[in-house]
């Protein structure tokens, strides 16, 4: 059985160009080991920055290696937000729907939830403006931290591969 | 295996028919089983109990960390081929019986939605493998199996060959009351092997309103016919008094009896199957297979999370809500009151790649319907998991083996409390899976597997249902399931399917309309797919649709909607926004007959609630609300209901999305025109008013590429302006909440229920708000004697035994948890509830407006 798509085809998903056959075959077929690896080597060619990628985070968002112990959440236009288990979202820019008139600008009327039962926090990159989250909650609600990864268990345990250092990367 | 103990071959089974014996190798089973209990064993392995050996599986699985303490895969590794060959007839032959059963049934949500699943079950009651359909029921009926097991049915009422047993107590094994269960054991040489067992969902229970999922009762004595674990047969022969007592319970018993004949036709079928397999294996390899299987869909689970997910912890919360206030017809007047679901999601992929999933933080349960059990909670994660986790034909309770589950006692999903009504439990947990979507999603795109990432599943609703003297003046309920179609969430490598599918029913469909006329007297004036209904993005989610049907030929007809409607339960994800949320829409006391007469022209769709284009072709009494959830009410001829189906959740920033597919989305009916501008930046032009496309209603419309280059160019800018720092963002919220300022009392109500319930939550909102100690919301009076009246009711608990696997209901995870950084502690944090007091204590004076 195969283990591994072609580079070219992994590029080609990275970059959105893949047919809908071809991604139901993905879909479908079997999940390939070297997945995360090949990835991030095609995410690495394609950020303008050197920093490393230990992972990709979220859609335009990288956890980027500094130093050898040091990872940070790092945005594709460069914008750095915060060390890798902190929430970025703190550091970024948000703007509030919390009235009838905003929720029009995306829904019909009546197809929106009520201001004062639901409000939609929208956060933005300070580096360039990218939409990166929109989150439903009640007002009131904390800021919800979606995502802690185990780096250290994923690369030592799972992948059984070093984690990605500046020194490494640019060996 | 001694000729003797050999079950009866062809001539023996000859003999039996000559005698006039029906079903001889039950017959012959039966005859063992008696010899064995006369002379004091056990119906179990080996002359066990089988009590006695659910025990010992339950020691050897917590003791090895393997399935029954299976840590070699025998026959597997010895000989996959042959395996595979009996797991692959299993599998094929449960699917044969749904297929080919649920051709018995009549009604459209067996026929047409395939409302229906068949489960085979190890003597435990853990699913070995399963049929294709609504599959969430398997686990829950794994419960009830083990409620048998653990309630001594092996000495009252007896487990015996030909026995039937029904189940829909969702604190036994169920998720809500209208999901009737048919089980049957399965014996070889006087040994019980195996469970066989179907579930479909039922038209009508017998609710306090028509319907299978009544939303106007506050407890289970609205909820209609519960049964608990009951034996209704033995001999392959269903009970008189079940016979005689069952379908008076509902609405439609001929439609019940159908669907009970389905059940039992596709159990027996797996019985032969597992016959078949015996006689062509031998009974030790079937019972190495049932125990394998299991032990390898729990390895499986585990290699496939280590080889898609990322370890670590994954958060969000989800919220819906129930708008009960001023609402009329109500069981009681007590449960005039709003409620809202706080689900708090937190999955904990650990490094072993197994599941602790944890709601803590959820609120109290309510006087409403839409209260859930573990066995629904499961059941329901599980059959979520088993779309995208494991998408392959080894799915059974291996994958339950892989999972934790916390969840809170006394909470909404875990009431622990047998006063409590379910009758639509869905509305609760399917919009508390919402975020569980996402944690896997954010793991699947840090490994890179893009082509698996979903932003979420959309809110099931709306629920036509109601009732009453039908077109052949006979006494009917309904319960339209085009709620099995929905539209999904966006993916992050193409955009969500419209009016597709449902969660819960992995084969989701939304009927013919010509059947659904046949059994309900609800002609479709139209159905369309319903524009903006699928969450904006660079991916968008998938459209819902919508029904215009109106009445006719009834008398003491009712209907009512239930849906989300003041909040939206499904997140966009990476800057996709949330699906849209439900109104209501109905119109009463119409000109419509006189249209149809005149040939006039009269509402086919509501397509955009701002064009006025409903209330310009046709007079009569309108209702148009922002709410999603209403009582029973009068419809009477010619009368109007607008049923209303959710999209899904989007995926990305909009501006993201290419342009040109906009101007697809608005000739598909996906997309109102005036919201390409607002919502993705994209300014088109009407071209014609005729439309050359899908959408009747909107004309053609041509892309300004160089508007929209300066638009989004503009909106980056204008993003900069609008938007403030989180800091500052952070000391205005803090004060407000500090303050306890804006906050509306049904908000404020559920801050507080979910901190009376959970110290950690407490310690989490005081921390992040800084807020004092001591901080509590002030509440109205109002608001107290709810929650007071909540709190007060306490424990009424259903298992006498629980399981040891039922301890992770009660604890968060296990003693050798690794440290990870909890929003939440590890420490046990509910408060101390009270004992079963009287539940009506604080209740209104007010007197019952039925016999609730």
């Amino acid at each position: 059985m195969p283990e591994s798509y072609p580079r070219e085809h992994i590029e080609d998903l990275v970059d959105d160009n893949l047919e809908w056959s071809e991604l139901h075959n993905m879909m479908s077929d079997f999940k390939d080991a070297d997945r995360f690896q090949q990835v991030r080597d095609v995410l690495q060619e394609r950020v303008d920055w050197d920093d490393p990628i230990v992972i990709p985070y979220a859609d335009h968002l990288y956890v980027v290696a500094k130093s050898e112990d040091r990872w940070v959440i790092k945005c594709d236009c460069g914008h750095e937000f915060c060390e890798h288990d902190e929430n970025w979202k703190h550091d970024a820019l948000i703007n509030v729907r919390d009235t009838e008139e905003e929720y029009l600008e995306i829904y019909p009327e009546d197809m929106h939830p009520h201001p004062d039962y639901m409000e939609l926090r929208e956060y933005f990159c300070p580096g360039c403006q990218t939409l990166l989250e929109v989150t439903n909650v009640m007002p009131g609600y904390p800021i919800i931290h979606e995502f802690e990864p185990d780096i250290e268990t994923f690369y030592e345990d799972w992948i059984g591969e070093p984690i990605p250092t500046p020194e490494t990367q640019s060996a | 295996m001694s000729s003797e103990q050999h079950p009866p071959d062809a001539s023996e089974e000859e003999e039996y028919e000559q005698s006039g014996e029906s079903f001889p190798r039950m017959q012959e089973e039966k005859r063992k089983v008696q010899t064995k209990l006369e002379n004091g064993e056990g119906i179990g392995w080996d002359g066990q109990t089988l009590r006695g050996q659910f025990e010992d599986l339950e020691e050897k699985t917590e003791k090895t960390g393997h399935y029954a303490g299976f840590e070699k895969l025998s026959l597997k590794d010895e000989n996959p081929i042959e395996y595979e060959q009996m797991f692959a007839q299993l599998r094929g032959e449960l699917v044969n019986a749904r297929e080919t059963s649920k051709e018995v049934a009549a009604t459209p949500i067996v026929e047409q939605e395939g409302e229906l699943c068949y489960g085979l079950f190890t003597p435990e009651g853990d699913s070995i493998a399963i049929s294709t359909g609504i599959i969430v029921h398997i686990h829950t009926m794994s419960e009830a199996i083990k409620y048998m097991i653990n309630h001594d049915y092996e000495e009252s009422p007896g487990i015996e060959p030909g026995d039937i047993f029904v189940n829909n107590d969702t604190h036994v094994g169920n998720v809500h009351p209208c999901d009737i269960a048919t089980l049957i054991p399965i014996f070889h040489e006087g040994e019980l092997i195996a469970w066989a067992g179907g579930v479909n969902h039922v038209i009508d229970t017998g609710a306090v309103g028509p319907g299978s999922m009544n939303v106007s009762q506050a407890s289970r004595f609205g909820d209609g016919a519960y049964y608990t674990a009951r034996k209704i047969g033995e001999e392959l022969e269903i009970y008189n008094s079940w016979k005689n007592d069952f379908p008076d319970k509902t609405r439609t018993p001929d439609f019940l009896k159908l669907d009970e004949r389905t059940r039992m036709t596709g159990c027996l079928m797996i019985r032969n199957a597992v016959n078949d397999l015996i006689d062509d294996y031998g009974i030790e390899k079937f019972k190495q297979l049932s125990r394998e299987a299991i032990e390898d869909g729990r390895r499986g689970f585990r290699s496939r999370i280590q080889k898609t997910m990322l370890p670590g912890t994954y958060r969000g919360a989800s919220f819906v809500d129930a708008l009960y206030e001023g609402q009329k017809n109500l069981s009681r007047a007590y449960a005039s009151e709003n409620h809202l679901m706080h689900a708090p999601s937190e999955l904990h992929v650990r490094e072993d790649g197994s599941f602790q999933v944890s709601f803590e933080g959820a609120n109290k349960w309510g006087w409403h319907p839409y209260n859930c059990t573990p066995a629904a909670i499961q059941g329901g994660i599980w059959v979520m998991l088993t779309q995208t986790v494991i998408p392959n034909k080894l799915v059974n309770d291996g994958a339950y083996y892989s999972c934790d589950f916390h969840l809170p006692e006394g909470s909404w999903a875990n009431t622990q409390n047998t006063e409590t009504a379910h009758a639509y439990a869905w509305h609760f947990l399917v919009s508390a899976w919402a975020p569980l979507w996402q944690h896997l999603s954010r793991g699947y795109f840090s490994r890179g597997f893009r082509e698996e990432i979903n932003a979420g599943n959309a809110n099931t609703s709306n629920w036509l249902q109601g009732g009453g003297i039908d077109q052949f003046d006979k006494l009917h309920a309904v319960n339209s399931f085009e709620a099995a179609c929905e539209g999904t969430g966006a993916r992050y490598v193409d955009d969500g399917e419209p009016h597709a599918a449902a969660i819960w029913n992995p084969e989701g469909d939304m009927g013919d309309a010509e059947v659904w006329e046949m059994t309900e007297p609800l002609p479709f004036l139209g159905r369309n797919v319903k524009p903006n209904t699928g969450g904006a993005g660079r991916r968008t989610g998938g459209a819902g649709f919508e029904s215009m049907r109106t009445i006719k030929d009834v008398s003491r007809w009712l209907l009512y909607e239930m849906g989300n409607g003041y909040m939206s339960s499904d997140s966009g994800l990476f800057g996709g926004y949330p699906a849209a949320s439900g109104y209501i829409l109905n119109a009463q006391d119409t000109d419509l007959k006189e249209r149809f007469e005149n040939g006039e022209d009269y509402p086919q769709s509501d397509l955009d609630p701002e064009s006025g284009d409903f209330e310009s072709k046709i007079e009569g009494e309108i209702t148009r609300r922002p709410e999603g959830i209403s009582t029973p009410k009068e419809f009477d001829d010619y009368d109007m209901y607008l049923n209303y189906l959710r999209g899904g959740s989007g995926l990305g920033d909009p501006l993201e999305r290419e342009p040109e597919k906009v101007v697809e989305d608005i000739h598909d009916g996906y997309v109102l025109p005036r919201h390409a501008k607002d919502a993705y930046a994209v300014v088109v032009n009407k071209v014609d008013d005729e439309a050359k496309h899908n959408s009747a209603v909107q004309g053609e419309w041509e892309l300004d590429e160089e508007a929209t280059e300066e638009l989004r160019e503009e909106r980056m800018e204008e993003r900069e302006e609008r938007a403030q720092p989180v800091s500052e963002w952070y000391e205005d919220e803090r004060l407000r909440i500090r303050d306890d300022e804006d906050l509306i009392e049904d908000v404020k109500k559920t801050y507080e229920s979910s901190m009376r319930m959970s110290k950690q939550f407490t310690e989490f909102y005081c921390d992040f708000w800084e807020l004092p100690d001591d901080f509590r919301f002030s509440l109205s009076e109002d608001a107290e004697k709810s929650l007071e009246n909540r709190f007060k009711t306490g424990m009424k608990k259903k298992w006498k035994n629980p399981t040891k696997s039922h301890e992770t209901w009660l604890g968060v995870g296990r003693d050798d948890e690794p440290e990870v950084p909890y929003t939440w502690t590890s420490e046990r944090s509910i408060q101390d509830l009270s004992g079963p007091d009287a539940s009506f204590e604080t209740a209104s004076k007010e007197p019952a407006t039925d016999d609730d």
